[in-house]
């Protein structure tokens, strides 16, 4: 028994449980977006196997860049990169979780797990085996992976890839660059040791803050219209606008005010507003 | 001064307020008070986040004293819209232009003391109509007496936006220290009366 707890502390790290549980959150809010009847066991197998998909995608991306992160005072300290966790045992634990979340989706609904599977592809064989070490643009296809859950949700809600659950991915896919681009404007130095291309330093420090508040308004946008969509209550409606308002001023203000500080702050604040926005679309179903 | 996990829990749980007041504590009105009240409430969940993510370094932005003014003014003219229908275009007159001078006067360098009558005159003004004008109809018996709750909101929000905005012009009436201790207890109170004075009122 002391050496499961041990095994599981080690590798709970293994799986960014934050970047994973925002995840998940997207993932269920686009099945409750579809507004049907909620079917409990449906939603409780979406989300375990989806919560081992993701998981799954972590730990490989985890398991190959062990190198990099062993450069990185940032991720220095996660188990594979400090030599915590043999690399073999990592790939194993990433394969066996990846197989099982993808199997478990597979067997609830066919398209719900070829939409996860897709999400796990582009993560782990597209975005960290292909091209993280070669090209700044990867973070688009981890943007694409990372819009994968919600729109897996929605479509196993829906039983088809529909429109609404298009704008929620791209609103996903245009809420990481928020994410990835502040993390490669605040860490730096940190990229540059581990010789990985980010927007900072391959095209400079303003076009990444005018990537960042870009694609902030776009995720907006992209809500927004869903919200519009999905048949929100005004009240709701009213909210999302009020929040979408503070991401623009937000977005708006990091132009004019060139700072980490600036930055980081529009980063949180979309982070908030994604979190709450997708609390609102799931309470739609309610 | 650095932010407290209190302060932090009393931000949200006055974002949650305003946010619930958004949602579904202005419905059936007309278009305009709608508005009014979504952008009073919208502006301070949006500031109660801000703070949150920022810390109350965020007040030393330049912003605060126009933010500010805006939660007083949109509170009193959705309540003038609803209950003075005769001052309706008066005082949405004196919104736009009393909103227009205080962000002039902050906008342009200036070495007399016209910026700090233009705010005392717009809190003034907006902060009295929200404390006097609910009570006064409670009084009457036109609201049900807890609308008068509302009122209470609106000292105490006068109370904060003077407090803030004269710091911000460099004459504090309080320490910086302690306004900023008071200042998300204040938050909090006060979107705890507008939001009950609204609902039962």
């Amino acid at each position: 028994m002391p050496i499961l707890f041990k095994k599981i502390r080690l590798y709970w790290p293994l799986i960014k449980s934050t970047q994973t549980g925002l995840l998940l959150a997207t993932g269920i809010a686009g099945y409750l977006s579809a507004h049907f009847p909620v079917n409990i066991p449906v939603l409780i197998g979406m989300s375990i196997s989806l919560f081992l998909a993701i998981s799954g995608s972590t730990i490989m991306n985890m398991w190959y860049d062990h190198d990099i992160d062993a450069k990185m005072k940032r991720t220095h300290k996660r188990p594979a990169a400090s030599g915590e966790l043999s690399r073999q045992e990592v790939y194993y634990v990433g394969m066996a979780i990846s197989v099982i979340g993808i199997g478990w989706a597979l067997s609830i609904a066919p398209l719900f797990g070829a939409v996860v599977f897709a999400g796990w592809f582009f993560d782990v064989v597209v975005y960290t085996l292909w091209l993280k070490r070669r090209t700044a643009w990867s973070i688009v296809w981890g943007g694409i992976s990372g819009a994968m859950p919600i729109l897996a949700g929605r479509a196993l809600a829906v039983n088809s890839i529909d429109f609404i659950g298009t704008l929620l991915a791209l609103a996903i896919l245009f809420w990481i660059p928020t994410h990835t681009l502040t993390f490669s404007l605040k860490f730096r130095e940190d990229y540059s040791n581990a010789g990985i291309p980010t927007f900072p330093s391959t095209y400079g420090d303003n076009f990444t803050r005018a990537t960042i508040a870009i694609s902030s308004i776009l995720a907006a946008v992209a809500i927004g219209w869903a919200s519009v969509l999905i048949g929100l209550s005004a009240g709701y409606l009213r909210l999302i606008a009020v929040l979408t308002a503070g991401l623009l001023l937000l977005a708006f203000a990091t132009f004019r005010v060139h700072t980490e500080r600036a930055n980081f702050g529009l980063f949180r604040y979309a982070s908030f507003y994604m979190l709450i926005s997708m609390i609102i679309l799931a309470m739609r179903a309610f | 001064m650095k932010m407290t996990t209190l302060d932090r829990i009393l931000l949200f749980l006055t974002g949650l307020l305003a946010a619930y007041q958004i949602v579904v504590g202005i419905d059936r009105m007309s278009t305009l008070p709608i508005a009014a009240y979504t952008i009073g409430f919208g502006v301070l969940l949006v500031a109660g986040l801000l703070l949150i993510i920022l810390g109350f370094d965020a007040l030393d932005s330049p912003v605060v004293v126009i933010v500010s003014t805006i939660i007083p003014l949109t509170l009193s003219l959705g309540l003038v819209w609803q209950h003075l229908a005769s001052f309706r275009t008066v005082y949405l007159l004196f919104t736009i232009v009393s909103f227009l001078a205080v962000i002039l006067t902050r906008s342009i360098p200036l070495q007399n003391s016209l910026p700090v009558i233009t705010i005392a005159v717009t809190h003034g003004i907006a902060g009295m109509t929200i404390f006097l004008l609910p009570i006064i109809l409670s009084m009457q018996g036109s609201t049900p007496p807890l609308f008068s709750l509302v009122g209470v909101g609106g000292a105490l929000i006068g109370i904060g936006g003077l407090l803030l905005s004269f710091l911000k012009t460099g004459r504090p009436i309080l320490s910086r220290e302690t306004i900023l201790k008071i200042l998300p207890g204040l938050l909090l109170i006060m979107t705890i009366f507008f939001v009950t004075g609204f609902k039962y009122g």
